[in-house]
């Protein structure tokens, strides 16, 4: 071999992969360091070096949590996240069971229609699903996008979940039925916990992808205090044409933190999941 | 006291209430379970889809009831050079996206795949971006494409010396087509890359160190071995990215909002601008419609093109 295997090993795996890590972190590091420049660095890029802060400041994010209304966006956007959340998790969940566990007739087809429901795209859905949310009365209310939300979010953890029952033995079920328990308590006192790992990793997806949401939040909400945190933030955060780069790159990071907090304490269930539901 | 309480626990369980019976019996069983989730997705999913190919064929505003004027939306459309515009950029961004997504993913995925230690702390934080929101990804996107304060900028004029003046990144129309372009793969190639490695974890050892003792070639391991048994796991994620891809809205919707001068439009954020800003429901939603052939056709392609193995995956996630 003509290289040295472990020059070899550098150019061909460690330099590429630092050049990949570096690249996929660069926008959060530009980010929390604008967040923390004054004023002063953050446009004059001939006196202060851009990759650093010379003097960090609180100033934006005191800006952002006291002279303008982001506390209450965080706020609704956690309402929503959560509610969404538990609604789908409760839907799919029997959703899932009834697939699963009480195969009847047509079973595989309904699992097939609610999978069928994830490739549509909330892009063609949000024109009519405004219609259908004034007609409901629900125009501007943060109940709306707790309604809407389980739409994307039901076929997602239907199938997580589906593929978690397939795993608890069925024995357990009959043994528990033999026993003379009721199929509500076969459900409450054996399925569900055994599939907490299940019901965890489909609440992590269900909370970050409401989280995330953006067209729905924008269509559906009209007044500042019902938006949440990505809609307020290019709707009511960026005005005229003067960027306040500094509020604007704060608000980004604080409205992070949470899903990244949230996704590095299960980041090992993340992952698994994610990878487990590809593989199988 | 065992004793005693023993036959009435008995009782109660041969005589539980007729609620508790009727849960007992399957058939009833079953729909309670299917309502809550068959319910939302019709309610919010199904009849808002029949409700928007309705509304693409009326003359709807909002605040007022449109009628049917059958094609009408559609034959506006045709002669509408910025619906041409936005099926050119929709088609073009899709394109190239998904193929820098799925290069560089592969690539990574390939990369991840080796031994090296802390390999499940790199994988986390790999996934960053696909974690954190597309807008506030995108915000931090917008500020490093600053016309005057580009940190890419500064570091091509003032750092390396290659330019003499600054990109204007989202200024004309092709610069900004391909900025967007970038954001979009950078924040995709994660989610490819996890998802083939997961595949790329499935295929058996024994296969390269068969090929080895024949002795293939690292290319020909990769192109005879890796490639084909990937081709199933390539399908699914390919399909899902493509319509995600085709269908996006936030990225441009927070960077550009389909400027300059509306090159870059996608079909979505158009059907946006015409539908929910503009009040013309009936046109926007003509619009979102018009989307459905593109993505019936993009997901045959990629569906039935790339899995020509039956495929024993029976499920996959975005």
């Amino acid at each position: 071999m003509a290289w040295d295997s472990r020059a070899r090993r550098v150019m061909m795996i460690y330099l590429p992969l630092s050049c990949f890590v570096l690249i996929l972190l660069f926008p959060f590091y530009w980010m929390a360091i604008t967040s923390f420049k004054p004023n002063a660095e953050l446009l004059n890029y001939k006196e202060h070096n851009p990759f650093w802060i010379s003097s960090p400041t609180l100033a934006h994010i005191k800006h952002l949590l006291f002279n303008t209304a982001y506390p209450t966006w965080l706020k609704t956007t956690m309402l929503v996240a959560i509610g969404s959340t538990f609604l789908s998790l409760f839907a799919s969940t029997l959703a899932a069971y009834a697939i699963e566990r009480l195969r009847f007739r047509g079973s595989p087809y309904v699992g097939l229609g609610i999978y069928l429901a994830y490739l549509v795209p909330p892009s063609i859905l949000f024109i009519p699903l405004a219609t259908v949310i004034v007609q409901f009365g629900l125009f501007d209310s943060p109940m709306a996008l707790i309604l809407v939300y389980p739409t994307f979010l039901v076929p997602f953890c239907t199938w997580l979940l589906i593929g978690y029952f397939k795993s608890i033995p069925y024995e357990l079920e009959e043994c528990a039925l033999v026993d003379g328990a009721t199929r509500l308590q076969i459900l409450r006192r054996i399925t569900l916990p055994l599939a907490v790992p299940g019901l965890i990793s489909a609440g992590i997806f269900s909370f970050t992808l409401s989280w995330n949401e953006f067209i729905y939040a924008l269509a559906f909400i009209q007044s500042g205090a019902n938006k949440t945190v990505p809609v307020a933030i290019l709707t009511e955060l960026v005005t005229g044409d003067v960027y306040q780069w500094g509020a604007l790159m704060a608000g980004s990071l604080l409205g992070s933190l949470p899903v990244a907090l949230f996704y590095s304490l299960f980041v090992d269930y993340y992952v698994s999941s994610l990878t487990g539901a590809v593989k199988e | 006291m065992s004793v005693t309480t023993l036959p009435s626990q008995r009782v109660t369980h041969r005589q539980p209430g007729w609620i508790v019976r009727l849960f007992d019996y399957k058939p009833f069983l079953i729909v309670m379970c299917l309502a809550p989730a068959i319910g939302l997705l019709t309610v919010f999913l199904t009849y808002p889809l029949g409700l928007g190919v309705w509304l693409a064929f009326t003359d709807t505003t909002i605040g007022q009831r449109g009628i049917f004027i059958g094609l009408e939306n559609f034959q506006y459309l045709w002669t509408d050079p910025l619906w041409w515009g936005a099926v050119f950029y929709s088609v073009f961004y899709t394109a190239i996206a998904t193929f820098g997504k799925f290069a560089l993913g592969f690539w990574l995925a390939l990369l991840l795949n080796n031994h090296f230690p802390l390999k499940s702390l790199l994988r986390a934080i790999v996934l960053l971006p696909w974690i954190v929101p597309t807008v506030l990804s995108a915000l931090a996107f917008w500020w490093i494409y600053d016309p005057q304060f580009s940190i890419i900028s500064y570091l091509l004029v003032d750092v390396l010396h290659i330019r003499t003046t600054n990109i204007d990144f989202l200024g004309t129309p092709w610069p900004a087509r391909f900025s967007l372009i970038a954001a979009n793969i950078w924040r995709g190639i994660p989610f490819v890359a996890i998802s083939l490695l997961a595949g790329l974890q499935t295929i058996s050892p024994s296969l390269y160190e068969a090929a080895m003792l024949d002795g293939a070639s690292a290319w020909q391991r990769f192109r005879y071995i890796t490639f084909p048994m990937m081709m199933p796991i390539l399908a699914i994620v390919m399909t899902f990215s493509i319509i995600f891809t085709f269908t996006d809205f936030q990225l441009v919707y927070a960077i550009t909002r389909g400027g300059p001068v509306n090159s870059t439009h996608l079909l979505a954020t158009l059907a946006f601008q015409r539908g929910i800003a503009g009040g013309e429901l009936g046109e926007g939603a003509a619009i979102a419609v018009s989307m459905i052939p593109f993505l019936v056709f993009a997901t045959l392609f990629s569906y039935f093109g790339l899995a020509r193995r039956k495929w024993q995956q029976g499920e996959a996630n975005d």
